[in-house]
């Protein structure tokens, strides 16, 4: 075992077909287990980090890396790479109409099988029962089409499922906060701590704007993004102060910046 | 000749699949269609003098009717090279081991029982569904339920069938009507008595060791008053077939509160000119439902269409269409208002890939005098990449001002962000565009029984596989 999880170094990414960089070196290492969240104002490359981390192709890495277990995930399609291990709970999943919840989340499994493996299907459905039931929803609500005309609690929920299904090594969760009212975010995040609890080695880097959420999921660090740029980490505590204080003070003391 | 003998056309490429054909003679007309071979056709199956004039009224509108100038590309059909007359012994025996390793290939993965297999590939076998076929009449029988080959339907049912074919598609109807009219053979003859209901599909497949469908097969359908059958025709898996023209004529009949639905799926070898008259009459307070289709083909051209002509009727057309390289399918649907309160619904849908090209034609005509009648359509098609094309051709015609119609046409691709979500849950490329695309047809096949639901789906996977990269 590698002795990171995840290993992202001086990572440079932009939108194809794009001048300019929007990523301008990203430095940061993840050790199984461990939560890290990612905070900073909009527009300063968070969610650019998660989609290069998934391999999105609407973005170019144009320099740097991204290690899994100490190997380079960049030339990986993106279902080879959920396949490694990476999840990325998407801020705006798509829709995909005509498509159950339990059928996609059956093919997915499948995908995942060694060649020759056979799925246990009923093992897979009591599974279902059960992740549902952590998140609290209606068994009914396997049977939905995949995001289709879904609020966005229940679109939130869904990705929640399908971390919990998926059981990834890595999982990068972007902005899962938003959207969600009071009660939807203690279930999600209730929901995030008990597939911690099960899988102490699953690392996770959250994204978000609002310390709020921090409340339910205690981060071992926290990390500010500014200008594409990790700009300051630290502890837990770092989430308090920029509660109080906002981004404005990290302009001033970019030396402060290091990796805990 | 002998009864169970069918007669069956067959295209200019037969021995293209290098089918052995049996050495001892047999008979094939001529190439190209003329009366005498008409007078043929009909000394052959025995028919009424009545017949035989009637398919040579229908030569004679066949010859003057133009080539629609209209839907898909028909240049390359050259109707004299077909034959359009063959006794069916030569594709009785073909043996199992003719046929093409692509096309068994094919049956293996969709895994379909051996003895189905054989059938669909035009081998003559005894199979098991047999059995089950035998018992499933009787049952039928006893309740007056008529299922037979248009054949014997005209023979045994003479004036049942007399009363009502070519009523609904008269030969004048359109160019491929005629020669339908004028050359056909196959297809099947039904009739559901007063108040009778069927739950168990009556399923052309149970026929086809009776008959062999032909290239102008004729159905007939009659259901009576508050009946109740739905019918299959068909089969996902492909209808390999070495004929190189497909045109039937469906005929229906759904008097006063009967309900009755038609399913079709048809996945015709890519050489094939499908052009097909499927027409039915609803009375009053009836229930019409289309189920279709269309797969395979070079050229489909198919509008099933709904009469509805009592006060109060229903009529349905649920349609799928999968246009991959080459193909063109011209398809969609016809509803006409002409009784008041009479209510219609047309959901069209289509995927075109490569070169392929779908067309949605549909017509909705409400005349005047068909108060309060409602009519929706929608119609979506998917592209599955760049090249791809599809056309919209809704005609409407309204004359009562007293009635609502609606359209909703949508053309989507599928997305970028729909296949990174896909993916980046480990689901291949290809899995993933598949996925979209079974969610796409989803409506329609889940109106589909579930066998054929799950062939559906194995068959669009099958064309989906190479779509990409």
């Amino acid at each position: 075992m590698a002795e990171f999880l995840m290993e992202i170094r001086d990572l440079h990414a932009r939108v194809e077909g794009e001048d300019t960089d929007i990523l301008r070196g990203v430095d940061l290492t993840i050790r199984h287990g461990e939560m890290h969240a990612m905070m900073g104002p909009n527009g300063s490359g968070k969610s650019t980090l998660a989609k290069a981390i998934a391999g999105h192709p609407g973005y170019e890495v144009t320099g740097g890396d991204i290690l899994l277990d100490g190997e380079s995930i960049l030339e990986m399609e993106p279902d080879e790479r959920s396949r490694a291990g990476v999840f990325l709970a998407f801020q705006y999943p798509a829709e995909i109409p005509g498509v159950s919840i339990s059928n996609f989340l059956r093919t997915a499994a499948v995908a995942r099988l060694e060649e020759g493996e056979d799925m246990d299907i009923f093992a897979f459905q009591r599974r279902l029962m059960e992740k549902l039931e952590m998140l609290k929803v209606d068994p009914a609500f396997a049977a939905r089409y995949v995001n289709d005309g879904f609020s966005g609690g229940e679109k939130k929920r869904n990705e929640i499922l399908q971390l919990a299904m998926l059981e990834p090594r890595m999982a990068v969760m972007d902005e899962t906060d938003s959207g969600l009212d009071i009660d939807a975010l203690r279930i999600v995040s209730e929901g995030v701590n008990t597939i911690r609890d099960n899988d102490g080695s699953m690392g996770v880097l959250l994204i978000t704007h609002y310390k709020r959420i921090l409340n339910y999921l205690r981060p071992d660090y926290v990390h500010v993004m500014l200008n594409g740029q990790i700009a300051h980490s630290g502890g837990p505590e770092l989430a308090d102060r920029l509660e109080e204080m906002g981004y404005d003070w990290l302009h001033e003391e970019p030396e402060a910046a290091t990796v805990g | 000749m002998p009864q169970n003998e069918a007669i069956k056309g067959i295209g200019l490429d037969e021995y293209k699949y290098s089918f052995v054909t049996d050495e001892k003679p047999f008979f094939k007309a001529e190439k190209g269609l003329s009366e005498e071979i008409v007078r043929q056709i009909s000394a052959h199956k025995e028919e009424p003098e009545w017949m035989l004039e009637f398919r040579l009224k229908a030569l004679e509108i066949f010859y003057s009717k133009p080539i629609p100038d209209w839907g898909g590309d028909v240049a390359s059909l050259d109707l004299d090279q077909i034959y359009y007359y063959l006794k069916p012994q030569d594709h009785m025996e073909r043996s199992w081991d003719d046929v093409p390793d692509e096309i068994k290939n094919t049956f293996e993965r969709l895994g379909i029982p051996e003895a189905e297999r054989k059938i669909l590939a035009g081998v003559g076998a005894q199979f098991e569904s047999e059995m089950v076929y035998h018992s499933l009449k009787e049952e039928w029988t006893e309740l007056g339920i008529i299922f037979e080959s248009i054949e014997d339907g005209l023979k045994l049912y003479p004036e049942i069938f007399r009363e009502y074919f070519a009523t609904i598609v008269p030969p004048q109807d359109n160019k491929y009507a005629a020669l339908n009219s004028a050359v056909w053979s196959g297809g099947s003859f039904v009739y559901i008595p007063k108040g009778v209901k069927v739950d168990i599909p009556l399923q052309a497949y149970f026929r086809v060791n009776s008959e062999q469908m032909g290239q102008f097969e004729r159905t007939l359908i009659i259901v009576e008053d508050g009946a109740q059958a739905h019918y299959i025709e068909g089969c996902t898996a492909p209808s390999y077939t070495t004929d190189s023209f497909h045109s039937g004529v469906i005929e229906i009949v759904v008097k006063p509160n009967a309900r009755f639905r038609y399913t079709t799926i048809q996945n015709w070898s890519h050489n094939m000119y499908n052009l097909v008259t499927q027409r039915a009459m609803v009375h009053e307070n009836a229930n019409m439902e289309w189920v279709d289709g269309n797969l395979g083909s070079k050229l489909t051209m198919k509008y099933p269409s709904c009469y509805l002509v009592g006060e109060g009727a229903h009529g349905e057309i649920l349609s799928i269409a999968y246009a991959s390289d080459g193909q063109h399918q011209d398809t969609g649907g016809k509803v006409v208002h002409a009784a008041p309160r009479t209510t219609s619904q047309i959901v069209s849908k289509s995927i075109s890939k490569g070169t392929g090209r779908s067309s949605y034609r549909g017509l909705c005509k409400v005349y005047e005098g068909a108060v309060g009648s409602k009519s929706n359509v929608e119609c979506d098609a998917l592209l599955l990449d760049e090249t791809s094309r599809t056309d919209t051709y809704p005609y409407i015609e309204i004359d009562e001002n007293l009635s609502s119609i609606g359209h909703e046409a949508s053309v989507s691709k599928v997305g970028e962000e729909q296949l990174f979500y896909l993916m980046s849950r480990g689901l291949s490329m290809e899995e993933a565009m598949t996925m979209v695309v079974r969610g796409f047809i989803e409506p329609i096949a889940k109106e589909l029984p579930l066998e054929y639901a799950i062939e559906l789906n194995r068959l669009i996977e099958l064309e989906m596989e190479g779509s990409v990269g």
